[in-house]
């Protein structure tokens, strides 16, 4: 890997009471590609991607996007630095309209004394960059972008916030267990969804612990164990018991992987 | 593409339909699509039929355009009180305090144009920031120290009670002296005739706070984000709304909304009590926003309904009265009311399920 990494973290560390959920965790990801982090439950998986995404702010350790420094407070700061997240629950409001939703928190407002006077919103904007984004996503089976959300289906819900993240991620986005609540049909949406995203040029974090997705679509794999990462690893030189064998405990990874 | 795995592979020949809809609906499945949909359809329905029978049974009398806008001058206060509710019930919290705030705030706009003889416009200026600054106390509590609203209002109702006696000593500001010193206090009593029906300026002060706000809430992004604040607040922060503003914002927004009610009570009421009816207004407002169908759960709800709401008590009550009942039936259908209204948004939010 000769290009520089895109989003980094050198040795953060997370504490929630006596519990250290990450300890002196490190973390790369370089441009175009698809990470995947593995880990079992309570490796600090979740805590290591709060930390990026802005949903938890470290005690120590930074974190460089593009080579700068950055500390985000909140999942607004690091959205405006172009990381977009989609969450294991969605962050979706259910009485809200998808159009509504998907520009949650940076609504467009009309040009001109309606906008800037009567703060009106642009709401034929907003659903025309709605329905443009989820027709070029293939998930255009939804009929009326001004329905309210509640009334989707789950793999629907999925897709708007998939759509959501892609629309607006300028850099980075991270996709925590997309497919976790999914059939077999709507996960290989989502997986196509990813690739998808991927060809556009940006890089994806994913979050998962299902094997087969994992191996299929990442390029690399970071393992993540007892709260730091433990080793990364290409996914066409080992297999998935590898990978399992490693994040569990029953075998050390070589020391080509450590140094990765 | 991507690679599929083996198990995948049939797939391909998978039914590509997607989710196909039995457009056979019933009625009563079209309705509550429709009532989910277009939620002040239910208080807007029970408002016109509470109308037309208290119209049968009365008669002219009651069908009169001065009696119609006899019940709009009446329930003005509590509208303008429901449509503060109504912001904070939409962020799933309650605001207990507003009824006191009203109080406070009418005192405090009497004592300063009429005791310490200040310009009467800063008088009401002086009123309506302080009814503000208890619904940021509200506000700050809720948002940062993350308190629960029903307790924290709990709480300002007994502390903004026990202030106003205490900094009034209870004393009533006598209409007349309103009246000479302060006519800008008075200012919503003024009405108008148009035909017989007789219009105040409360009246029409009301109709427009309300369709004001029903412009916020449905055509801002501030107004977006109350409802998804009381939808799912986690979900809210996650997708990048500073929900602690939001709520913050809501508090104080209620809290001068109190106070501009004041401002209107003051007209209707001519003097200026300390001990005026708290608990009643109080009551009345959330009973105004319960019928008016906004979801105590939050996040639902269209403050057009508030309004309807405040109506059908008041087209009740004025109903009743005419027709000679105790006045306790008034109260007994109130109730009725409510839980009618609760049982009715349960039902139109299984549209989801």
């Amino acid at each position: 890997m000769t290009q520089e990494p895109i989003l980094t973290a050198r040795g953060l560390v997370k504490r929630y009471g006596r519990v250290t959920a990450l300890d002196n965790a490190d973390f790369d990801l370089y441009p175009g590609e698809i990470l995947a982090v593995i880990g079992d439950n309570g490796a600090g998986k979740s805590s290591l991607i709060k930390a990026i995404s802005g949903a938890a702010v470290p005690d120590e350790g930074e974190i460089r996007l593009e080579g700068k420094p950055v500390a985000f407070r909140s999942p607004m700061e690091a959205r405006e630095a172009g990381i977009e997240t989609v969450y294991q629950n969605l962050a979706l409001s259910p009485a809200l309209s998808i159009a509504d939703n998907m520009f949650l928190g940076r609504e467009i407002r009309k040009p001109g004394f309606l906008g800037d006077w009567l703060r009106m919103l642009d709401r034929p904007a907003m659903e025309k960059r709605a329905r443009d984004k989820l027709t070029e996503l293939g998930l255009m089976t939804i009929q009326n972008i001004s329905q309210a959300v509640e009334t989707l289906s789950g793999g629907q819900r999925q897709g708007v916030a998939v759509a959501r993240a892609a629309a607006f991620g300028s850099r980075v986005v991270i996709m925590d267990e997309p497919t976790a609540a999914l059939g077999v049909k709507e996960s290989r949406r989502v997986l196509e969804l990813i690739l998808d995203v991927k060809k556009r040029g940006l890089p994806i974090v994913l979050i998962s612990h299902n094997m087969p997705h994992v191996f299929e679509v990442a390029d690399r794999i970071h393992i993540h164990r007892l709260g730091r990462r433990l080793c990364v690893i290409d996914p066409k030189q080992y297999t998935m018991s590898d990978a399992v064998a490693f994040m569990t405990g029953a075998k050390v990874p070589p020391e080509a992987a450590l140094a990765a | 593409m991507a690679q599929a795995q083996e198990f995948e592979k049939v797939l391909s020949s998978s039914d590509t339909s997607v989710a196909a809809f039995d457009e056979h609906k019933s009625a009563v499945k079209r309705i509550q699509h429709f009532l989910h949909s277009t939620p002040a359809a239910v208080p807007l329905i029970v408002l016109l039929l509470a109308i037309i029978v208290f119209g049968i049974t009365i008669g002219g009398r009651f069908f009169s355009s001065y009696t119609l806008t006899l019940i709009l001058q009446q329930i003005a206060i509590v509208g303008i009180l429901g449509a503060a509710q109504t912001l904070v019930i939409l962020t799933a919290g309650i605001d207990l305090s507003i009824g006191v705030i009203m109080v406070i705030s009418a005192v405090i706009m009497g004592n300063c144009a009429v005791s310490y003889g200040l310009p009467s416009v800063l008088a009401v200026a002086i009123g309506l920031a302080a009814g503000a600054a208890c619904g940021l106390l509200n506000g700050v509590l809720v948002a940062y120290m993350k308190l629960p609203p029903f307790i924290v209002t709990l709480g300002t109702w007994n502390i903004v009670m026990a202030t106003n006696f205490i900094y009034s000593a209870n004393e009533t500001i006598r209409d007349t002296d309103v009246d000479t010193q302060a006519p800008l206090l008075h200012l919503f009593a003024l009405s108008f005739k148009v035909g017989t029906a007789v219009l105040t300026l409360g009246v029409i002060a009301t109709v427009v706070l309300v369709l004001i706000l029903w412009y916020v809430l449905n055509h801002t992004a501030w107004g977006r984000h109350v409802y998804a604040v009381g939808d799912d607040q986690e979900a809210a922060k996650l997708s990048g709304i500073q929900t602690k503003k939001v709520l913050m914002t809501v508090y104080t927004l209620a809290g001068l909304i109190a106070a501009f009610a004041a401002w209107v009570s003051i007209g209707r009421n001519g003097s200026i009590s300390p001990s005026a009816a708290v608990t009643d207004y109080n009551l009345q407002a959330i009973t105004a926003t319960v019928i008016g169908g906004i979801s105590l759960f939050g996040g639902r709800g269209s403050i057009l309904g508030t309004l309807f709401g405040a109506m059908i008590v008041g087209v009740v009550s004025m109903g009743l009265n005419m027709l000679g009942a105790d006045p306790q039936w008034k109260v007994l259908l109130t109730g009725v009311l409510i839980i009618g209204a609760v049982a009715i948004d349960q039902w139109i939010r299984k549209v989801s399920a």
